[in-house]
């Protein structure tokens, strides 16, 4: 299995996306259709049973979450997480490009489900011309009567890779430093403005639409069965083909790398992948044979995470593009808890110290101890992430760092 | 200043738009003056001193005064690998500034940015936002002579 | 009701109980950085963390609530080496010079390497260039010592509603700032310093008693702050016989107006007490000369000279002007003199004013 199987993308450069008219002549708008007719519980166990998990990295029963939020006197919102700054990622971006409506009937049709009347997006400050595109997409979409009664709001981020936390996300859309909250309480019981707010990502939203239309069951049969539905790949890095693609969940790491991909460039042979962005282990050639499901790449101890695949050829120095991304790191800690605030300027500046040939085993055993406790310590996913490349690159490519060692 | 009120006042209706605020102000300024700032944040009812974290805290926002050009290059693991580190050697000597300074006649400012979800064309660079993509050493003097 | 093991011992707490709480009255000591009873939560520092059976990460005791049947370790192998390397990390940012530092004895930072036996840090190396000298009178901060608690902050926002200082920038970078790191007195601040009183180390200190002494060598004496009515309860540090600062008791059973929270006055006015031109006796005008009298003396000049006043040109020709710094018992008796002895309604408050 080789073709690529599109489902959100299938109408990709045939429709203008900031035109209603053009989704709704494609089918468009009748998910949302459907899922008012229904009764909220009704619908929330349609989307249950269609076992579409959250896109955006955590991998969360997208129904099962709605299920959470109380249906009380307050205002409840619909959260569209789009600041994916996963270095390597542009899945979103390329979803909103091409099919910018589906995103917006996924919202509505879960502010349906959980009977709200307000969404935001949250886009990335580092996209101004899809935040113009999408301000576009939901005036037709309101013009159109598609929406009905279903407010539609964009709000920029502006350059923090943390806000990609759901709850630093909440903040920064509030007008705050975007530093993540403690949880619980979750974003379902008190989110925006302390109201109940369900947070998902543009390809989670954008799947609704098609589960509505097409059935749970259709859903539920697409892919990898605890994981099903398509994924939306952007490879980049040592491949032939550093484009995008859409595939069912249970497509093989190997042919994304040596299909889709075209395989590693300029015909040299394959050192590496790391999946899921800059926070995902990398994966040695002996993984490869892995499908890209979220459970499946958890066993090998990686993450689907955003989608990004970046292939390392056989030339590329490891260590050095662990220091490299050690440096992200440190750039997008927010600094609120001592674990990763302190932790990632020490993991870069041992890692500098590593790649420049000046180490010793003694800091390579501080580096993993200090892995350890911000992946146990740290109080959000960035601090507990940050040193999975550092840890993956140990475990497989051990020798690159021996090599440098004094 | 009656700019600045305009231009946060167009926010008014969003709630706890600072940030939104703070935007459009770098739409038209290139950067959060300070009178701006507190302008900003009187209008949104939070304390001078929240705005500034706020203005502080993200790295699209600056509170010090940059360039008409303000140019970011890309410099995560994608971009890294297709040649980054050099580019940017090259836009260094070229205008040279090093990173986070402006040129003395306050055309470019340069800086560093994380990953901008342009991967398709490795190395990239935006120049006031506009992504330029597969930029190498030739393209690079081209872009640049392109802003007047 | 909650049922809970806490390193063997079962316990019960109400639900909505955190865990830190229920730690502690299982008798756990948890160390704590960002924690304060009297301040929204944090979260923050991570060095509450504890071990809960059957979950992967440790968890932030001050920000986790209890649940059923949680069986929580609170000095674990995990939790240990969590808190050193947290203590080493804060260690490898700070400007370590404890011979001189005046929150020596009363810094947590200080008290937690001693207690895990943190001698220094394995991860030394670059450190922050925060230091700031801000010339007001009252406040010094050190931002090398800061460990980013944010105690401060939220005091100055919570307590005392000030708002002047926020964290501005991110990561490492972070640091407490006024806006555009003005000076203090430039902006909203009030120099009341309850943000000393929240330092857990020595980032914020006060000048005022700079180098006269450290907690192990003054006594603490609780007073009454004289310098209005309120009636804030505060220790006077004294060394030596001599009053060489003061420091807030935030124990409301001791302090129940204030909870520790003091104003500038209270706080850092207090020089006035080894003055030698501070009045020992009454003094009397001669001559346009004052002398010292006794107070018999002094009380029965002041009597005759009002009765004098009063049999010459009648009552309503005194008038009473009471002062906020005297109490309310006072205050009453003042103004009862004034028309039952004196017989006029010529009474007033400074505080009206």
């Amino acid at each position: 299995m080789a073709e690529e199987q599109r489902v959100i993308l299938e109408y990709a450069d045939k429709i203008d996306p900031k035109k209603a008219d053009d989704y709704i002549k494609v089918g468009g708008y009748k998910g949302l259709e459907k899922a008012r007719s229904m009764d909220r519980k009704a619908l929330i166990d349609e989307v249950k049973k269609s076992g579409l998990r959250g896109r955006g990295g955590a991998g969360f029963n997208a129904g099962m979450k709605w299920s959470f939020v109380p249906i009380k006197d307050e205002d409840r919102y619909v959260v569209c997480n789009f600041d994916e700054g996963e270095p390597g990622t542009y899945k979103d971006r390329i979803i909103c490009e091409k099919n910018a409506q589906a995103l917006l009937e996924g919202m509505a049709i879960c502010g349906a489900a959980i009977a709200s009347k307000q969404g935001y997006i949250y886009c990335r400050g580092e996209y101004p011309f899809v935040v113009k595109m999408l301000r576009e997409a939901i005036k037709s979409a309101k013009d159109s009567g598609a929406l009905g009664d279903f407010d539609i709001e964009v709000r920029m981020g502006a350059g923090a890779y943390v806000c990609g936390e759901e709850t630093a996300l909440i903040e920064s859309i509030e007008g705050h430093r975007g530093e993540p909250r403690f949880k619980p309480p979750f974003p379902g019981v008190a989110g925006l403005w302390a109201q109940p707010t369900v947070v998902n990502n543009v390809e989670t939203f954008a799947c609704l639409p098609y589960i509505m239309t097409n059935g749970a069951d259709w859903f539920a049969g697409i892919g990898a069965a605890k994981y099903p539905g398509t994924k939306v790949l952007t490879l980049t890095g040592d491949v032939e083909n550093a484009t995008y693609f859409e595939v069912p969940t249970n497509y093989m790491l190997r042919d994304v790398v040596y299909k889709l991909g075209g395989g590693v460039k300029g015909g040299k042979k394959f050192k590496a992948v790391q999946v899921g962005g800059t926070s995902g282990a990398f994966i040695p050639e002996q993984n490869l044979d892995t499908q890209i499901d979220f459970d499946s790449m958890s066993a090998i101890g990686a993450a689907l995470g955003s989608g990004a695949v970046f292939v390392m050829d056989e030339t590329r120095d490891i260590v050095d593009i662990v220091t490299r991304i050690s440096k992200f790191f440190e750039h997008e800690s927010c600094g609120k808890c001592n674990p990763c605030r302190e932790g990632t300027w020490r993991c870069r500046e041992i890692m500098e110290k590593i790649n420049a040939g000046k180490a010793s085993q003694k800091d390579i055993d501080n580096l993993m101890l200090l892995s350890r406790v911000m992946k146990n310590a740290a109080l959000c996913g960035l601090g507990q992430a940050a040193p999975i490349p550092i840890d993956s690159t140990l475990e497989h490519f051990g020798y690159e760092y021996s090599r440098k060692i004094v | 200043m009656s700019n600045y009120t305009d231009i946060i006042a167009s926010c008014q209706g969003k709630k706890g738009g600072i940030i939104e605020a703070f935007h459009a102000i770098q739409e038209q300024y290139n950067y959060i003056p300070e009178e701006a700032l507190k302008e900003a944040a009187k209008h949104f009812g939070i304390p001078e001193a929240q705005a500034y974290g706020v203005a502080t805290f993200y790295s699209y926002l600056s509170v010090e005064k940059r360039g008409r050009y303000i140019i970011r290059m890309c410099e995560s693991a994608p971009c890294h690998v297709a040649g980054a580190d050099e580019l940017l050697k090259e836009m260094e000597s070229i205008l040279g500034i090093k990173v986070g300074e402006t040129t003395a006649d306050g055309k470019f400012t340069l800086e560093l940015t994380e990953c901008i979800g342009q991967c398709q064309a490795t190395p990239v660079i935006t120049i006031n936002s506009e992504p330029h993509f597969d930029v190498n050493k030739a393209k690079l003097a081209e872009i640049l002579a392109s802003c007047k | 009701m909650l049922k809970l093991t806490i390193n063997g011992q079962e316990i019960e707490v109400p639900k909505g109980t955190m865990l830190l709480s229920a730690c502690q009255q299982a008798g756990a000591d948890i160390p704590t950085f960002c924690y304060d009873p009297d301040l929204k939560l944090a979260g923050s520092c991570r060095m509450c963390v504890v071990e809960v059976e059957g979950r992967r990460n440790l968890l932030a005791s001050c920000v986790t609530p209890c649940e059923n049947n949680m069986v929580v370790s609170t000095e674990s192998d995990r939790t240990t080496e969590a808190r050193k390397v947290i203590l080493e990390l804060l260690l490898a940012r700070h400007k370590v010079e404890c011979m001189t530092c005046e929150k020596v004895g009363m810094c947590k930072l200080q008290d937690y390497c001693y207690r895990y036996g943190v001698k220094d840090s394995r991860f030394a190396g670059e450190k922050g260039h925060f230091a700031m000298e801000d010339p007001n009178p009252f406040i010094e901060r050190d931002y090398d010592k800061c460990i980013m608690c944010t105690r401060c902050v939220r005091a100055c926002e919570e307590i005392t509603g000030a708002q002047a200082i926020n964290v501005k920038e991110r990561g490492h970078h972070a640091k407490i700032s006024t806006i555009f790191d003005g000076k203090l007195a430039d902006s909203t601040c009030v120099f009341c310093g309850q943000c000393i009183m929240v330092c857990p180390v020595g980032a914020l200190t006060s000048k005022v008693s700079m180098g006269k002494g450290r907690s192990m060598e003054y006594d603490r004496v609780l007073t009454t702050c004289t310098y209005c009515g309120t009636g804030c309860t505060l220790e006077l540090n004294v060394k030596d016989d001599q009053v060489v600062g003061v420091t807030s008791n935030r124990d409301a059973t001791y302090s129940p107006v204030n909870k520790g929270a003091l104003c500038v006055k209270g706080r850092f006015g207090w020089d006035f007490i080894h003055s030698p031109e501070r009045l020992t006796t009454p003094l009397i005008k001669e001559n346009g000369q004052f002398r010292p009298a006794s107070w018999e003396e002094a009380m029965d000049f002041a009597a005759n000279k009002l009765k004098a006043i009063k049999e010459k040109d009648g009552p309503d020709s005194i008038a009473m002007f009471s002062s906020a710094r005297v109490t309310n018992e006072e205050n009453y008796l003042a103004q009862k003199m004034m028309r039952a002895a004196i017989g006029t309604n010529n009474v007033d408050h400074c505080a009206r004013l």
